[in-house]
């Protein structure tokens, strides 16, 4: 299939110099059962910035994000080809610690899923996992975690509640700062406002703002004003592929491909 | 303003209508009565039965006065914590398997057929099965071999109840827990196990319910025990045996033992179904 495909190295030199990237994903192909979903994929996640995956349902924009901390392999029958360097490795190798990988690479939710539990053990329990600390430094963490949330003010209180008792947007902040506390290089938000209202879609988005000094986000999101918002980078996927890749504020003021621009025109999706 | 005339069909709508409530109602009625009658004969037969004695003194001889049935509760206490003890880890370990592990496996399709015909399988066909297996090999009956048939009987209930409430657990919360980085037993044990918590609860005390009024099981692997016995690999007094002899006999003093026998098990398994859910109910709440 022909198309304006960008190629993501020309894109990066835009900006006039290569930037590190933390995520790179090298010809990229995944199949749901015999289904190719992704038509080989390349792109790179720059480091503490924000890449925007954008496109109408069923692009696989999701998909793709579910590669980048192989979500997909909890399920049968899903698999991947090709290349996701992060950390100098191909994180698609069989031999992958998938448990250390995921700790590494955060994942925030459409839904919000706090855990049946107070909010404390919340950001507790994936600390636990992973490092033995003594009840002050918790505690001091799952400070930082709340602060870094930009939920600290709102909870400090309560933090014996039970997390199911915030509001949704509560919630939401409770799940990034359950990501956060583990200390990951990368967090993936799927959809993260979604389920939202705009104030605390709001909230989320300013929240993304500040944490992209830390680590490296990758979002998708249905919503254009957002992705225009909050990223530095957007990926427009159509049926699959990659159809252009670069820099936000270029792209949605001079796409390249007549697809992207029927897209953020509103001509469809 | 003209008034509004209802089609011709409306009346007959209704009608239709009233008769299909008044039939629903009545089957209920119907239902309900019998429920009714057999509480209420429970209890003006067996209320006068209800003392201090009856959970004090152990079952007395025929054609003497008196007597209780402490050895027949003591030992319907061991059975069921004894059977489900041995039921429960099984049909719970069987049952996370099939939710969580081999959601996709034709195993799991066929887990659940055959643990559905032995969940509707009549209890008598397990005490025959243990008879068969278990005490005819050791040549006696034992309490061991009762709470094995009632072990069998609770393996299928909450091998049930497990899937389902797992299955209820929104797949996201799953995802999430992965996505810290949780090995999959810990996303198991910690987060569904927690989040199906008083589902799970649920399916053990219906379990309990079950298998603390099952006589049946009980007739061909323990038999009865006239005396006090703590020892399960003999014969154990147990309630459902003891009030099928005693109310199989003349002796007024017997008869009014089993129905204060047969009042307590009914009001035990009413309760525990209350609690069920009670605690069920509370799995909606925040």
């Amino acid at each position: 299939m022909t198309t304006t495909h960008q190629d993501p190295s020309t894109s990066a030199s835009v900006s006039g110099q290569a930037r590190p990237e933390t995520i790179s994903v090298k010809n990229l192909r995944f199949y749901y059962g015999d289904t190719l979903a992704l038509k080989t994929i390349s792109l790179p996640l720059y480091t503490n910035e924000v890449t925007a995956f954008i496109g109408p349902s069923g692009c696989g924009k999701s998909t793709l994000l579910r590669v980048l901390n192989r979500m997909y392999d909890l399920y049968p029958g899903q698999r991947a080809e090709g290349e996701v360097i992060f950390e100098g490795r191909n994180i698609l190798n069989k031999n992958e610690d998938l448990n250390l990988l995921r700790s590494r690479i955060g994942m925030v939710f459409q839904k919000p899923t706090p855990f049946p539990m107070t909010i404390y053990d919340n950001i507790a329990f994936g600390i636990r996992l992973y490092e033995n600390l003594s009840k002050a430094e918790l505690d001091e963490r799952i400070e930082s975690a709340l602060m870094k949330a930009a939920l600290w003010n709102e909870v400090k209180d309560k933090l014996n509640a039970n997390g199911l008792s915030l509001s949704g947007g509560q919630q939401q902040r409770l799940c990034i700062a359950r990501s956060v506390a583990i200390g990951p290089e990368v967090i993936l938000f799927d959809e993260p406002c979604s389920a939202l209202d705009p104030i605390s879609t709001a909230k989320i988005e300013e929240l993304i703002d500040e944490l992209k000094s830390d680590y490296t986000i990758a979002i998708v999101t249905h919503n254009m004003q957002q992705a225009a918002r909050v990223s530095e980078y957007t990926a427009f996927m159509y049926l699959g592929e990659l159809v252009e890749f670069g820099q936000t504020a270029q792209m949605f003021t001079s796409p390249q491909d007549q697809r992207t621009q029927d897209y953020i025109t509103g001509r469809f999706g | 303003m003209s008034t509004f005339t209802p089609p011709r069909f409306y009346n007959s709508r209704k009608r239709t209508n009233f008769m299909a409530m008044a039939a629903c109602y009545g089957a209920t009625l119907f239902g309900l009565t019998w429920l009714v009658l057999i509480l209420m004969t429970l209890v003006v037969n067996g209320l006068p039965g209800i003392s201090l004695a009856l959970f004090t003194e152990m079952t007395p001889p025929p054609n003497a006065q008196g007597g209780g049935l402490a050895n027949a509760i003591v030992g319907s206490l061991m059975l069921t914590v004894m059977g489900v003890g041995i039921g429960a880890p099984i049909g719970l370990l069987a049952g996370t398997y099939m939710a969580e592990y081999g959601r996709h496996s034709q195993l799991t399709s066929v887990i659940r057929f055959i643990n559905d015909i032995l969940l509707s399988a009549p209890s008598i066909i397990i005490g025959l099965f243990v008879y068969g297996a278990v005490v005819v090999p050791m040549g006696k009956f034992s309490g061991y071999a009762g709470a094995l048939a009632l072990a069998v009987i609770v393996i299928p209930v909450v091998v049930r109840t497990t899937e389902d409430m797992l299955l209820l657990v929104p797949n996201p919360l799953r995802e999430a827990a992965s996505a810290l980085g949780l090995p999959r037993s810990l996303v198991i044990r910690r987060v569904a196990y927690r989040a199906a918590r008083a589902g799970l609860m649920t399916g053990l005390l219906l379990a309990i319910a079950r298998v603390s009024g099952e006589t049946a099981p009980l007739l061909f692997t323990v038999l009865n025990n006239q005396f006090w016995n703590v020892d399960m690999a003999t014969s154990v007094a147990n309630l459902p045996v003891t009030i099928n002899n005693f109310i199989n006999n003349p002796d007024p003093n017997w008869k009014q033992l089993a129905w204060a026998g047969a009042l307590l098990i009914t009001f035990t398994v009413l309760s525990l179904n209350i609690i069920a859910r009670v605690v069920g109910s509370a799995r909606n709440e925040k």
